[in-house]
């Protein structure tokens, strides 16, 4: 780790330095030097730091700011930067948006929620709230009551412009109009409520007869604002709210949570409820691929194939609710373990299951994966090259169809990934074609982990002793997992209370959906829907 | 031109094969529930919560001391204990339950307060038949008319749920079962 | 063999017995046209309820089973459902236009329609170029798809209506090649002549490889003119919510509905009468014993029957396959199909001269 700081000291004299836990390198510097400072991060060999994990806007306190993410996929290093903002009340940052292209999404919802302009961004708009909100929720201060903010009964106008960010020779930050659309463009609505957006996204498609110009994307209809809500809930409520963010990955979601909130206490989880998580995280992921499936099939047209997906998905939430008393929503992770020990008929079910599901596979690929016309309509469809998926920090089955090593499983082993075996995934073509065929091997893949799971479950306890009244010692805290949608992460600043100062979700459906409008521009209308789904993002795993 | 006729017929086999695969489906048994018919005799599973419910002795007792941690535990506010102060025959003062509101609409189903009820006083129950018209009829109140709370001397039963982990020493098998009841519907406010 | 004609005549002359021979013909034309439309509409009930039955059974589920024994006048519920609907009159619609569209796509329908020898003798419209009639007014129904496109003044619509274009007037092509194909082995182009002269042997035996090339080409290119998956492009309901009748609703949205079910028929009945030998038995040369117990079973059985076969492959086909995306189809038909066509309508004239076929 110290030659990475020596050389970070050697361009940014004045940043500060804290020693993180694990193989993280925290720094903490100015705006001046964070743009001086960026530059060399993405491009200085030493550094390298190609993937913008997260940008977490932050209320220090006194000012505002942001946390970077970043991680180098050639050198396997991390780097976490605080920035804080000179001034509260015209709090600006400098953009990374023209280094890491996702960090223009991400800069959006910073922006909406707390006020940060990012100098050099291009568009520079709420990402989720509406334009005519008042105030910034995520700031301490914000005001709470409804007067603030009534609720609105009137539709708002879709506006055509958007405003840019840039610094003027002598040095005064000013906005500059720019517009999204031409006048005389042919834009047509696809949702919010349209059946292949896959939940209330929507989109504003340029079209030049049947191709696609332009996409933008308008998210936070069903933003629920769960990040401000933990803000006043103790840890364990704040579970509750991890399983309605992407409910396909629940389990995983909360595997993240409480694996954080664990290690930040430094409380030991008995072994028997590791392996527990990690049998629930797989069933989920096969369940989630199986919606994938069903939901691709369905979005091409096929509609018979979309219910053998539901069919076969039917059989795992039978044995999540046997188990855990729930189907889509569980609840079964807590703090410490799990929420109660298997079902008796659980390894049974489970082990007919995984002897049941590769006897209908087959059938699953005659029917669609060697469908020709499936097969012309996704690939070479939407293709997405290495750096740019790494420029839109795409990770999870997108990003390792085109071929980034992103598996958290194997790169940062959590629960107890390291004592198994499976594979990487892992695919160059980068199209509609290879996102599919990453996930339906990773079905394969799910299915030889439970096998191991199952046949190495030990007896023991389910769950650790806790104390009736969780406090987390004070901190920055990240944990990340793999869901069936890629790179989970979660983030809690403590202060020691018994509620999380500020929690953070990284969402991996956010990078999915910022590709859609490099990937679509170009393709046919169809294709944009066969983008969409073959992304397989989730919505309310993007409004959180 | 051999590329041309041979991606037509291999088109052409990879959609006949297609075919096969849903004939062959087409006869297959099919796997619809036959829900209302099959009402009663569907398998739930006995851990699925459906609505939350107060466990009450035949002699309608219930074990609610009116102590309010479920309300506190709840992440969205859907527990509501209404109690009043009362000096027993002793002269002590204690809580006493009068109405136990619960929202059914609001609740997430998270079992923080089953979880951390220290008296097991409250427990999932299977009903899943909860589709009402209007939402009034969603909040519920949980305690009978005229229940009071069971007499300390006989100590309660069995609790009704696993214990939460915070309160006991965790256990490995499976505790109490949650008895279906979907007949009990507890009094409509 | 029963002969319907010999029915018809027998109302014919009843009618002229009481009443001047004009007035007969009046109130035979709106007596057949009621006959017609009943039977059109009683068609598309039935057909509505076995794509759904058919559809549930390839997708492992029961389909309707609530109203009737296993569902069955499910489809008369809806039917007196959709009657109820009311008609949401939209502003910025071409009002004349967007009134008019569904009428011109049930129009174009109900005459193809006329056209199919139920039976022998069952039919109401027969002259010399019948098949060619029937080709052109089965055209006129996409006249009202891009008319209720253009009017409904609705993006998706418009998107709907131009594929709809596109993809109709290619594969008007192929079906008439492909009947052109069939009309040279038959030598008429009459309907009833067409399955009179497939006595001894059905079209689709009797013409081998290039009648067997023409119907697979014609099944395809038939898929493709009503509409159905794997070509529903025009409504492609995840790219376009619901393409060109997006905007349309209650009974007038029925009416495309209805035309799409009934189109699916006409298709199928076509490739029956063309192919397949229309109401006529299946008779093996030399086999005497065979063909006189095939000559027991009624025409009607054998029309009805043979169609719903085409029918379910039909549906067979919507219910296994993915969408084909516009510059696919446009490949198919312009790429494959139609040189495919061209080069097996060369072959059949060679096989006709040449007397090659059985």
């Amino acid at each position: 780790m110290n030659p990475l700081k020596a050389h970070l000291q050697a361009i940014c004299p004045d940043a500060a330095f804290q020693d993180g836990s694990g193989p993280v390198l925290n720094m903490e510097v100015g705006p001046e030097s964070l743009a001086a400072l960026l530059p060399h991060l993405k491009n200085d060999p030493e550094l390298l730091f190609d993937f913008l994990e997260d940008l977490i806007g932050m209320d220090f306190g006194e000012k505002v700011g942001a946390i970077y993410r970043f991680y180098s996929t050639r050198h396997g290093h991390r780097l976490h930067i605080a920035c804080q903002a000179l001034n509260r009340e015209n709090a600006e940052l400098p953009s990374c948006s023209p280094f890491w292209e996702i960090a223009s999404f991400y800069e959006r919802e910073v922006f909406d929620f707390f006020g940060i302009r990012f100098v050099g961004h291009n568009d520079m708009r709420r990402l989720f709230l509406r334009n005519d909100w008042t105030g910034y929720p995520l700031r301490k201060d914000y005001d709470l009551s409804s007067e603030a903010n009534p609720v609105k009964l009137q539709s708002e106008p879709l506006k055509d412009i958007t405003q840019a960010v840039v610094a003027t020779q002598s040095g005064e930050i000013s906005g500059q109009d720019r517009a999204l659309f031409e006048k005389d463009e042919y834009v047509v609505n696809i949702g919010p409520q349209h059946p292949a957006t896959h939940g209330v996204l929507h989109f504003q498609v340029s079209l030049e007869g049947e191709t696609v110009r332009k996409v933008d994307v308008h998210c936070g209809y069903i933003h629920r604002g769960i990040e401000k809500m933990a803000e006043s809930m103790t840890y364990p409520q704040t579970l509750a709210m991890t399983d309605r963010l992407d409910y396909l990955s629940a389990h995983q979601n909360r595997h993240a949570l409480c694996a954080c909130i664990e290690e930040s206490m430094g409380l030991e989880i008995p072994a028997r409820a590791q392996y527990i998580r990690a049998l629930m995280d797989e069933l989920s992921r096969i369940q989630s691929h199986l919606l994938f499936y069903a939901c691709f099939c369905m979005d091409l047209g096929a509609l018979t194939p979309f219910f053998y997906g539901f069919r076969d998905r039917e059989k795992i939430l039978d044995i999540f609710e046997e188990t855990t008393g729930g189907r889509l929503i569980q609840n079964y992770n807590v703090i410490g373990g799990v929420a109660r020990d298997l079902h008796p008929d659980f390894v049974k079910k489970t082990a007919e299951f995984i002897r049941y599901l590769p006897t209908v596979l087959p059938e699953y690929h005659a029917v669609f994966t060697d469908n020709v016309i499936f097969r012309q309509r996704t690939r070479g469809i939407g293709v997405l090259s290495r750096e740019k998926a790494l420029s839109y920090s795409v990770s999870g089955p997108c990003g390792r169809a085109s071929g980034i090593a992103c598996d958290i499983r194997k790169r940062r082993p959590y629960s107890v990934y390291d004592q198994l075996d499976f594979e990487e995934v892992i695919r160059q073509e980068g199209d509609a074609f290879a996102r599919y065929q990453v996930r339906m091997e990773e079905i394969n893949q799910s299915l030889a982990l439970i096998d191991q799971l199952l046949s190495k479950l030990p007896e023991g306890d389910y769950c650790a002793k806790t104390k009736p009244v969780i406090k987390l010692p004070e901190g920055r805290f990240f944990k990340d997992v793999e869901t069936a949608r890629g790179q989970f992460g979660v983030f809690i600043e403590s202060r020691g209370d018994k509620y999380p100062y500020r929690l953070k979700f990284r969402p991996p459906c956010l990078p999915l959906v910022a590709v859609v409008d490099p990937l679509a521009s170009g393709n046919k209308i169809a294709d944009l829907i066969t983008l969409g789904a073959s992304l397989d993002y989730v919505v309310p795993d993007i409004d959180r | 031109m051999a590329n041309y006729f041979s991606n037509f017929f291999h088109a052409l086999k990879s959609l006949l094969i297609g075919m096969k695969t849903t004939l062959k489906i087409f006869f297959r048994k099919k796997t619809t529930e036959r829900y209302p018919e099959k009402r009663g005799r569907l398998h739930v599973s006995e851990r699925y919560r459906g609505r939350l419910e107060m466990i009450h002795t035949p002699d309608n007792h219930h074990f609610c001391v009116a102590c309010g941690i479920c309300q506190m535990n709840c992440p969205n506010g859907t527990l509501n204990v209404e109690s009043r102060m009362e000096t027993d025959a002793q002269g002590r003062k204690t809580r006493v339950l009068t109405a136990y509101r619960y929202d059914l609409g609001r609740c997430l189903f998270c079992e923080l307060c089953v979880r951390s009820c220290p008296h097991h006083a409250i427990r999932f129950t299977n009903a899943y038949e909860n589709a009402v018209f209007t939402r009034a009829k969603l909040l519920l109140t949980l305690n009978r008319p005229g229940s009071s709370l069971k007499p300390k001397e006989e100590s309660p039963a069995a609790p009704a749920t696993p214990d939460a982990p915070s309160g006991d020493a965790p256990r490995t098998a499976e505790a109490g079962k949650t008895a279906a009841s979907p007949g009990a519907n507890p009094t409509e406010r | 063999m029963f002969d319907f004609s010999v029915a018809t005549a027998w109302i014919d002359q009843g009618l002229r017995n009481v009443m001047s021979p004009a007035w007969a013909i009046t109130v035979e034309c709106v007596l057949i046209g009621v006959a017609l439309l009943a039977v059109y509409a009683i068609m598309a009930l039935i057909l509505i309820l076995a794509e759904r039955k058919v559809c549930a059974a390839f997708q492992c589920r029961l389909g309707p089973n609530r109203v009737g024994p296993w569902g069955s006048i499910q489809t008369v519920a809806d039917m007196i459902k959709i009657l109820t609907k009311e008609i949401i009159s939209i502003r910025h619609v071409d009002n004349f236009l967007y009134n008019l569209a569904p009428f011109i796509v049930i129009l174009g329908s109900l005459l193809a329609f006329a056209c199919i020898p139920f039976a022998k003798g069952l039919q109401a419209l027969d002259f010399n170029v019948g098949i060619f009639f029937m080709i052109a007014a089965s055209s006129m129904g996409i006249v009202g798809i891009l008319l209720a496109g253009w009017s409904s003044n609705n993006k998706f619509s418009l998107i709907g209506a131009m594929r709809s274009g596109a993809q109709m007037i290619s594969y008007e092509l192929s079906i008439g090649l492909s009947i052109l194909t069939m009309v040279v082995l038959s030598g008429t182009m009459q309907i009833s002549e067409i399955v009179e002269r497939q006595d001894q042997l059905w079209f689709l035996f009797k013409g081998h490889v290039p009648a067997l090339v023409a119907f697979v080409i014609y099944l395809i290119a038939g898929t493709a003119e009503t509409n159905r998956g794997p070509f529903d492009l025009p409504e492609a309901e995840s790219e376009l919510t619901a393409g060109y009748h997006t905007e349309y609703s209650g009974m007038h949205f029925g009416f495309y509905y209805v035309a799409e079910f009934v189109n699916m028929f006409i298709v199928a009945s076509i490739a029956t009468t063309l192919f397949l030998g229309g109401w006529m038995p299946l008779h093996i040369p030399g086999l005497d014993e065979f063909n006189r117990v095939m000559d027991l079973i009624p025409s009607v059985i054998w029309f009805f029957g043979k169609s719903a076969l085409m029918v379910f492959v039909i549906m067979w086909f919507k219910w296994t396959f993915p969408r084909l995306r516009i510059d696919q189809l446009l490949t198919l038909e312009w790429k494959y199909l139609l040189p495919l066509n061209l080069l097996n309508l060369l072959v059949m004239v060679v096989i006709v001269v040449t007397g090659w076929h059985f």
